[in-house]
């Protein structure tokens, strides 16, 4: 292990760079989309919190018609609007960063406009009552073709994007042969190369299946199929989520710290391991489903075990650059470098909170994870509690975290508000420990998840105190959105103008191996492979004793 | 420096070892205590629903000298048969289908938690050890009437 190892810097030229004005505004833009879809989504989300505590607003919403119209566009702007838009302008950013050069200008212009194109169609085809199918569609439930042609261009935007990176990577190779690819770039196209394999199944599905069933060109939806692939993205999709928050932790929250990145080639395996290990995983969403034996669910149970693990690392890694920044700050002792932090940072307090909020994230999803301890919780108000606290919490409060040095460097502005930015972390978290509290103990005493509590026709009385703290933490929660929505507005229209500099990226302790055997982690042909051989493990035995598809079932929109 | 790489070792390790110990004790509570998971147990039409036995004829029966079925068509928005009485301390399979969309089976207080889609049969096994009455809810959204389905099953 002693091979020759390059400075620890995780970019091509730490020196500076400069992106072409016209790439910043598209990736503005991408950020500001994103957020906009966040904002617009938590509204229905607090009339969500209320239900369960059987409290009703959904009529001071003009035109609403159902809870679950609303809860459509929650899910839709929040897990996938959101998310895909913050991740096409961030990672876009830091792979160009990451290399030292600008990226393909139309592409990226092609991808933000598909991208708003999807959002308008399938805000439409929502907003209008025609597709209240939830953002899961399952069929044979089925909505207006524009919903799922408007998630498929949100989709595409993402390959777009994609494409878009590989293009520069290949660029990059070929002006600078034989060196490194740099770890910020690396851990960016690693994060969209996980996602162009497993986009795949939701895009068979919605392309080869609903849409033609939609517009009457195919006869019948064959559910348990549909049901298979939208689970094949559908667990991998997590960790499109996660990953963004992921590339911040390990290579700006250090630096936010004042400490470094542990290890340029852990943070490659670990990038590794997601990229092989997170498709072949979605069986663990289908535990109670029918059709389906249960040798394959628990060879799904041992792979989503295994991709346990480099989140496990990351652990590691991450709180290794944490303490190594208190400590440079003067901490002491076993626990002290902790508050030695530069908690007066809202990109720091509002990451180190969302990790402390994932470790109760990730111990819920080993639990859901667990084969037939899933049988407890599967589909409860258990999973809303645990997905709050990671996708909703690691993920969303990290990229709120991230905006907060990512809006003022995109729009040349200093933050405004830097102390109500950092209360907001501090509201958020406070927020989704207690509404998780609430939605977690729900569960576990069967009180379901996707239900308009207000009018049901079964109760119980142990769901009286968890709904109560459901919908207190969920206050809490959307209160604190306001103002992250608040500091950005104002940053954005009344911030002073200022230079922005260099994006706030940190150095590595362990830098990467010039040359051996190492220098293979860079070789995305190679991890491809060995994902796709771990698809085909996980998924033909399925797919070859199941097809053709059984198009039986004709829609039904009845919501 | 040293001695971070020295608890990298021990932290990394440790994770793996914890993560197959897991693993084994689930694999012991599927295969070794018998808490299975549905599986492949049979495909059927919706609209062949209503005259394919056992769907035909929805209700609890005794299949053999103590042990028990239990025939449940789902669809918008109830259970047929919405009361379901079995006995206890006798097995009692389950098995559900529906005739229009997804929906779910979830009976409260035990783990007999299904997904129920249209076109295939979903099974399991289930031993009521005290009498006493579970409310069954439909926990996968169905529609504008989803709040609204739900059943009992009573074990006596
Ligand atoms: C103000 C903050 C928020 C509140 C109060 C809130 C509240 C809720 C509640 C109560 C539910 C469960 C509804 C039900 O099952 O009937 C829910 C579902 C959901 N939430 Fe949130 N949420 C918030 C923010 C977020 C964020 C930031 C994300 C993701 C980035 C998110 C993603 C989701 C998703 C994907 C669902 C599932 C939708 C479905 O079942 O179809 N939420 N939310
Ligand atoms: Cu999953
Ligand atoms: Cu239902």
């Amino acid at each position: 292990m002693s091979a020759a190892r390059a400075n620890g810097s995780i970019v091509h030229d730490p020196s500076g760079f400069a992106l072409p004005s016209s790439q910043r505004a598209a990736i503005r833009w991408f950020v500001y989309v994103g957020f906009g879809a966040m904002g617009i989504a938590v509204i229905h989300g607090f009339a969500q919190a209320l239900n369960y505590a059987g409290i009703n607003i959904l009529t001071w919403f003009p035109g609403l018609q159902s809870y679950y119209q609303g809860l459509t566009i929650h899910g839709v702007f929040n897990a996938l609007v959101l998310t895909f838009a913050f991740t096409n302008g961030f990672l876009a950013l830091t792979t160009a960063r990451g290399l030292g050069r600008p990226l393909h200008g139309p592409l990226l212009q092609a991808s933000l406009w598909t991208l708003i194109l999807g959002v308008l169609l399938s805000g439409w085809a929502m907003f209008s009552g025609r597709a209240s199918v939830l953002f899961t569609f399952y069929p044979p439930l089925q909505a207006h073709p524009a919903y799922y042609l408007g998630l498929a261009l949100l989709v595409v935007s993402t390959w777009l994007l994609s494409i878009n990176l590989f293009w520069s990577l290949s660029r990059w190779r070929r002006e600078n042969p034989g060196q490194r690819i740099p770890l910020l770039a690396f851990i960016s196209v690693a994060t969209y190369a996980m996602w162009d394999l497993a986009s795949l199944g939701i895009a068979v599905e919605v392309v080869g299946l609903l849409l033609p069933w939609s517009l009457g060109w195919l006869d019948g939806a064959d559910p348990l199929l549909s049901r298979t692939l939208f689970w094949f993205s559908g667990h991998a999709i997590v960790y499109f989520w996660l990953l963004p928050a992921y590339v911040s932790w390990y290579a700006f929250v250090p630096r936010h710290a004042g400490g470094k990145i542990f290890s340029d080639p852990l943070t490659r395996v670990v990038f590794l391991l997601f990229l092989a290990l997170s498709i072949p995983t979605g069986f663990h969403h289908q535990y109670a489903d029918p059709g389906i034996p249960e040798a394959m669910k628990f060879t799904h149970a041992i792979l989503t075990f295994g991709v346990f693990y480099p989140s496990l690392i990351t652990a590691f890694s991450v709180i290794a650059a944490l303490e190594m920044g208190g400590r440079a700050r003067g901490g002491r002792g076993l626990t002290g470098w902790f508050f030695k932090l530069p908690w007066g940072d809202p990109s720091l307090s509002a990451q180190v909170l969302a990790m402390l909020v994932f470790v109760l994230g990730g111990i819920t999803g080993l639990i859901n994870a667990s084969f037939n301890v899933n049988q407890v919780v599967h589909n409860t108000a258990w999973i809303p509690g645990h997905f709050h606290m990671t996708v909703g919490t690691a993920v969303a409060l990290s990229f709120m975290g991230i905006a907060y040095w990512l809006v003022p460097w995109l729009s040349s502005r200093e933050l405004r508000g830097r102390r109500i930015a950092v209360a907001q972390s501090w509201i958020y978290f406070v927020g989704v420990l207690v509404f998780a509290r609430g939605m977690i103990s729900g569960g576990l005493e069967g009180m379901p998840r996707r239900t308009f509590m207000v009018a049901a026709t079964y109760s119980k009385p142990s769901w009286e105190l968890a709904g109560v703290l459901t919908a207190v933490g969920g206050t809490i929660m959307f209160l604190s959105v306001i103002l992250f929505v608040g500091v950005m507005l104002a940053t954005i229209l009344a911030g002073r103008r200022r230079d922005p500099g260099d994006i706030p990226f940190a150095d590595t302790l362990v830098g990467p191996a010039v040359s051996g055997w190492e220098r293979h982690f860079d070789r995305f042909g190679i991890w491809v492979a060995v994902t796709i051989l771990l698809i085909v493990i996980a998924y033909a035995p399925f797919l070859v004793s199941y097809l053709p598809p059984k198009l039986w079932s004709s829609g039904f929109s009845i919501y | 420096m040293a001695k971070i790489h020295r608890y990298e070792r021990a932290f990394l390790i440790l994770s793996a070892i914890m993560l197959v110990v897991f693993l084994a004790a689930l694999g012991y509570a599927a295969f070794g205590m018998g808490l299975h998971l549905p599986t492949r147990a049979g495909q059927i039409r919706p609209e062949d629903v209503a005259r394919t036995p056992p769907f035909d004829r929805p209700g609890v029966r005794e299949v053999e000298p103590g042990r028990w079925e239990a025939v449940v068509v789902a669809r918008a928005w109830g259970f047929n048969p919405a009361e379901i009485r079995v006995p206890v301390g006798q097995p009692v399979t389950f098995r559900i289908t529906s005739v229009d969309i997804i929906h779910g089976f979830h009976v409260d207080d035990t783990r007999i938690n299904l997904m129920v889609l249209p076109g295939q049969v979903s099974e399991l096994e289930y031993t009521f050890r005290k009498p006493g009455e579970h409310l069954v809810i439909c926990h996968e959204y169905c529609g504008a009437g989803h709040h609204a389905m739900a059943g009992k099953v009573i074990a006596e």
